[in-house]
Order: structure tokens, then C-alpha cells, then sequence
């Protein structure tokens, strides 16, 4: 699959508190095929602090409209800058980057794709794909408090949601591992989010013997696998989260 | 029509632009991205004689205008490099230079060795400057007696070209390249990274977890420059330029400063088409001031 970098179009945003959501327009040139899973990197331009490109996971392929729509949390200036970019700006992305998800082997599998903050972004692409193939996609999501889950309805659209809040004011309260869905287990976890939640997700999934995937997101730099810097350390050394990754199976982690 | 040519000894570039090691992948990460028939070549990660896993993570900071790195010289080994790597990317359409590590004399030596085996390696980047590694060759490029003993042993061994890169944590790189020269060099390569630092308050805790590690990127073009130009006065040997080159016009002031040729390190990582399109930059440049051949900027500044 060749990468490319792209000139595209904003065209619509939507901004909360923490997050925003940037929906970018193809020019001339049509979006690569992208699979659920994979990221981009973008340029931030106007931003003395921000040297690098930020990486942003997938959160929505529209090739109707050939959109590419990312959820980006607010974390530093570079962040804050994409957010601040007025609609028909012009956003250079490099995509598509790194390995997707792997789709079930079974069609009638017990499927669980759990979120956590910002990593509940490439999960609606995800369960997209997986609903279109003629898998039943379930969500369990979870966040600090009931505003930062923005869009849920996007992702009842693919299957059963299930939400954890740690103030309680939406669903359960607690963390996603607490969640009284998981009293029984699924068959196949698809898990993207901070790396605390991440690990708890992966002693679930242990202790019940999932087939689990995550999604890692170390702080990179080239996102080609050239540089080095992103690396995990995991069962055959340190591999680059950029290239060998995003999506591990946890067999192939020290987790 | 300009002469882009650059001949250095045993080594002949189309053109002055290289790709610095460790932004670069072996190439092939950038194949999507660079025509390399465009550019004069590519040096390939640091290379060791054995297999190293490099510094845990976090390895990377960023930083104002730049990015402080802390791999340490992750690779898989010489061996590796020369049965796995070398085949696939042997007869890419440029040089493909390697750039060679170490943490003693020995480990230099043995590496120059496997890598002067292959027939399609012309040069290899000496690389006595990585701050990254406790003995990772820094040790030997910042004093004159450390970078002598290196150069000679590895010159010994080694009959192409020796490109010899310097490091930027030193009091005077003008005597460190005169050195390398007197012990054999062909060419010298600066500059390394600079020894740098971040902490992140919030956390009360350095960002990388070596502490310390190798700053690069659009912030230090400024000093790249001046070493360069210092260089210029005491060597004869060809410099090659590196520091924070993100244009055509950036690696152009290298050329005017004395560099021979230059390379393009961390800004591949920003714009990954970047080294090519400095390649052309260059060319117009010459077109438009009436140079014949890009080596006529070598060394052209007015300073009168």
C-alpha cells in the first residue's frame, strides 16, 4: 500500500472541550484505501513549539465524500493549533500509516472493541468496517466524565454501546474493566487507549483468555519506521510502534 | 544545464544531497516518498558489529525547531546487515553508504571489515560522535589523541572512501577534523547531534530515559554552519554538511560555508520528499546565479 502525502481540505469541525473533531476533504487526488487501525500524521503548521508531525488515529473513512474525519484531543500547543485551523484550510497528511486491526476468524464471534479517552477515535472506523463485513461490533467506552464522550451516537450506528464514566455521570461508574458486560467474556477484544487502561484491558483478557489487539501510541517522530524513537519493547525486542505496530496482539507483549 | 556532479574520492555523487543516518531508514522506508535516482545518496543506520537493542523508551523529545533523540544505535548487527539488508537495497539507483559505530577500536575495525566486503558499499560514515551510548564512539570524537587512534585503525583496514563524522560537543572541531585528516580521513561529516536535555516539570522527571540525548533538527543550523565554516579553514579534505538542512536554501549556506555536499537528517522526517527536492533547489539555484556546476559553491561566501 503506498503512502502518500495529501494536501486536504477542512471541511467541517466541530469542537468540545477536550477534543475536536476535524472532517478533511481529498482534492483532486483520491484517499488512499485505509483500514480501521491505522493512523495519520500531520503537519502542524504555525506552531514554533510543534516541529514534528502529530499523529492521529483514524476515526472515520467517508469515501462517499472522500472525507477523512479525525477526533484530536487537545494535549499541547500542536494539538490546540489543528484545533484553532479555520474551516478551508488547507492540512498536509502523510497516510495511510502503520497495520490495521485484523478481522475476526468467526462471523458469529462475541466482539468487544473497548475505548478509553481519546482511543475510542479509531474504534468507530473499526466497528464501520466490522458492521459492513457482517460482524456485530459491541462498544464499551469509557472516559473521565459523560462530556467527554461526544459522539456516541456515531458508534450506536455499528452496535451495542456500553459506557463507563470515572464520575459516573454516564453508564457505569469506574473503569471500562469494571464493567458489568464483562462478567462475560467476549471472544475477541480490540482495545485503544491510555496505556494504564490498555494494561488493565490486557490482564482481562489473560485471565480470560481473549484473542486481544491493541492499538499502542508511543510518541513518535518519523512514523515510517526509519527513526526509532516510538519503539516497544516487546516479546521479539524493541519493534517500532509506527511500523510493526500500531495494532499488537497482546501475545507479542511484555504486558 | 548545470553540472551537479560532486567527486569525492572513490565516491561520486550526481548531486551533494545525501540522507543523514538514522532519519532514513535503509531507504527503503522512504520508497513511497523519493525517487533516489534524484538524490547522490542515502547512509543507512548506524551500524554495529553485534546486534544492539538501543536505550529503553521514551527515546525522543521534541523541542522547539527540533527533536532530541536517544535510540542508541539500535541495529542488528553487521552480519545481519550485510545477509539480510544489503541484498535489498544494493542496487538502489544512488550510493547507499553505512554508516559504521562502535564502542571500541576493535568493534570499528571488524565492522569497516564486514562492510568493506560489499562490493556495492563505496564509503562508509565513520561514526565517532553518537552521544548516545556510554561507549558509543563519542568518547573517541571529542579529543584529537581519541579520534587518531580510531581513524588510523579503521584506515588501516579500509581502502574506499572514509567519511569521518564529528561531533559538535567539543571545544574545537577545527583541531578534532585536522585529526581525522592528518589520520586518514577522506572526508569529514558534521555535525553529530548536540548533547541536549528536556524535563518535564509536570512529572519532575527527564523526558528520555538516558537523561540526556542528541538535539537535531531546524535549531541547530546556526552552529552546523559555523563548524562548517571553521572546518573549511583548517582542513583539505571535502566536508560534508549536516545540521538542521530543511530547504534547498539552508543546504546552499552549507555549500557557500565550505561543505562539499550535504545531508538532510531530521527534516525527512517532516517532509519525507524533502532530500529530492533540496536536490532540485540546488540546481536552480546554480541556474539562476550562473554557476556551471554546483562545486563552484563549495567554499564561495563573500566575506570581504
Amino acid at each position: 500500500m503506498a503512502k502518500k502525502v495529501m494536501d486536504l481540505r477542512l471541511v467541517d469541525k466541530q469542537l468540545w472541550q477536550r477534543s475536536v473533531l476535524l472532517k478533511l476533504r481529498a482534492q483532486e487526488e483520491k484517499l488512499p484505501e485505509i483500514f480501521p487501525g491505522q493512523f495519520v500524521q500531520v503537519r502542524v503548521d504555525g506552531s514554533p513549539k510543534t516541529y514534528l508531525r502529530r499523529p492521529i488515529s483514524v476515526y472515520n473513512v467517508d469515501i462517499d465524500n472522500q472525507e477523512l474525519w479525525l477526533l484530536v484531543q487537545m494535549v499541547g500547543e500542536g494539538t490546540k493549533t489543528l484545533a484553532a485551523l479555520p474551516v478551508d484550510s488547507l492540512v498536509n497528511v502523510m497516510l495511510p500509516l502503520g497495520n490495521p486491526f485484523s478481522m475476526p476468524q468467526k462471523a458469529d464471534a462475541k466482539l468487544m472493541l473497548i475505548g478509553g479517552g481519546v482511543g475510542i477515535a479509531p474504534l468507530l472506523y473499526l466497528g464501520k468496517v466490522l458492521k459492513d463485513k457482517g460482524f456485530q461490533p459491541q462498544f464499551l467506552l469509557g472516559a473521565r466524565t459523560a462530556s467527554d464522550l461526544t459522539q456516541l451516537a456515531l458508534y450506536e450506528n455499528y452496535g451495542k454501546v456500553y459506557v463507563t464514566t470515572e464520575d459516573g455521570s454516564l453508564g457505569e461508574k469506574g473503569f471500562v474493566t469494571q464493567h458489568s458486560v464483562l462478567a462475560e467474556a467476549p471472544d475477541v477484544i480490540y482495545c485503544c487507549g491510555p496505556k494504564p487502561m490498555m494494561q488493565a484491558v490486557a490482564r482481562y483478557a489473560k485471565e480470560h483468555e481473549v484473542f486481544c489487539e491493541l492499538s499502542l501510541e508511543n510518541t513518535m517522530a518519523c512514523g515510517l519506521g526509519a527513526c526509532l524513537c516510538c519503539v516497544e519493547d516487546t516479546k521479539e525486542g524493541h519493534q517500532c510502534v509506527c511500523q510493526e505496530g500500531p495494532v499488537f496482539n497482546l501475545n507479542q507483549l511484555k504486558w | 544545464m548545470v553540472n551537479t556532479r560532486v567527486e569525492l574520492k572513490g565516491l561520486s555523487l550526481r548531486n551533494p544531497v545525501l540522507t543523514a543516518s538514522g532519519t532514513f531508514g535503509y531507504g527503503e522506508e522512504f520508497a513511497d516518498f523519493v525517487d533516489f535516482s534524484k538524490i547522490g545518496g542515502i547512509i543507512v543506520k548506524g551500524t554495529t558489529i553485534h546486534h544492539r537493542e538501543g536505550n529503553p523508551y521514551p527515546r525522543m523529545a521534541e523541542t522547539p525547531s527540533g527533536m532530541l533523540n536517544a535510540v542508541g544505535l539500535q541495529n542488528k548487527g553487521a552480519a545481519y546487515f550485510a545477509e539480510h539488508i544489503y541484498p535489498r537495497i544494493a542496487n538502489m539507483d544512488t550510493n547507499v553508504l553505512v554508516n559504521v559505530s562502535g564502542s571500541t577500536i576493535e568493534d570499528y575495525v571488524a565492522c569497516a571489515e564486514v562492510i568493506q566486503s560489499l562490493d556495492n558499499i563505496p564509503a562508509i560514515e565513520l561514526n565517532v560522535s553518537c552521544p548516545n551510548v556510554k561507549q558509543g564512539g563519542m568518547a573517541f570524537g571529542v579529543t584529537t589523541e581519541g579520534i587518531s587512534k580510531v581513524v588510523e585503525a579503521v584506515r588501516k583496514v579500509y581502502h574506499k572512501h572514509l567519511m569521518v563524522k564529528l561531533s559538535p560537543n567539543v571545544t574545537s572541531i577545527a583541531d578534532i577534523a585536522k585529526a581525522a585528516e592528518a589520520s586518514g580521513a577522506d572526508s569529514v561529516s558534521l555535525i553529530n547531534t548536540l548533547m541536549g536535555m528536556a524535563i518535564d516539570a509536570e512529572k519532575r522527571r527527564p523526558k528520555l530515559s538516558t537523561i540526556t540525548g542528541g538535539l537535531s533538527g531546524a535549531c541547530v543550523k546556526p552552529v552546523a554552519l559555523r563548524m562548517v565554516w571553521q572546518v573549511s579553514k583548517a582542513v583539505q579534505i571535502p566536508i560534508i554538511g549536516l545540521g538542521g538542512i530543511s530547504s534547498a536554501e539552508d543546504a546552499i549556506e552549507f555549500l557557500l560555508a565550505g561543505a562539499s555536499a550535504i545531508e538532510i537528517g531530521t527534516a525527512n522526517f517532516i517532509d519525507p520528499s524533502i532530500s529530492q527536492k533540496v536536490a532540485a533547489g540546488i540546481e536552480d539555484y546554480c541556474e539562476r546565479h550562473g554557476f556551471a556546476s554546483v562545486s563552484e559553491l563549495t567554499g564561495a561566501l563573500i566575506t570581504d
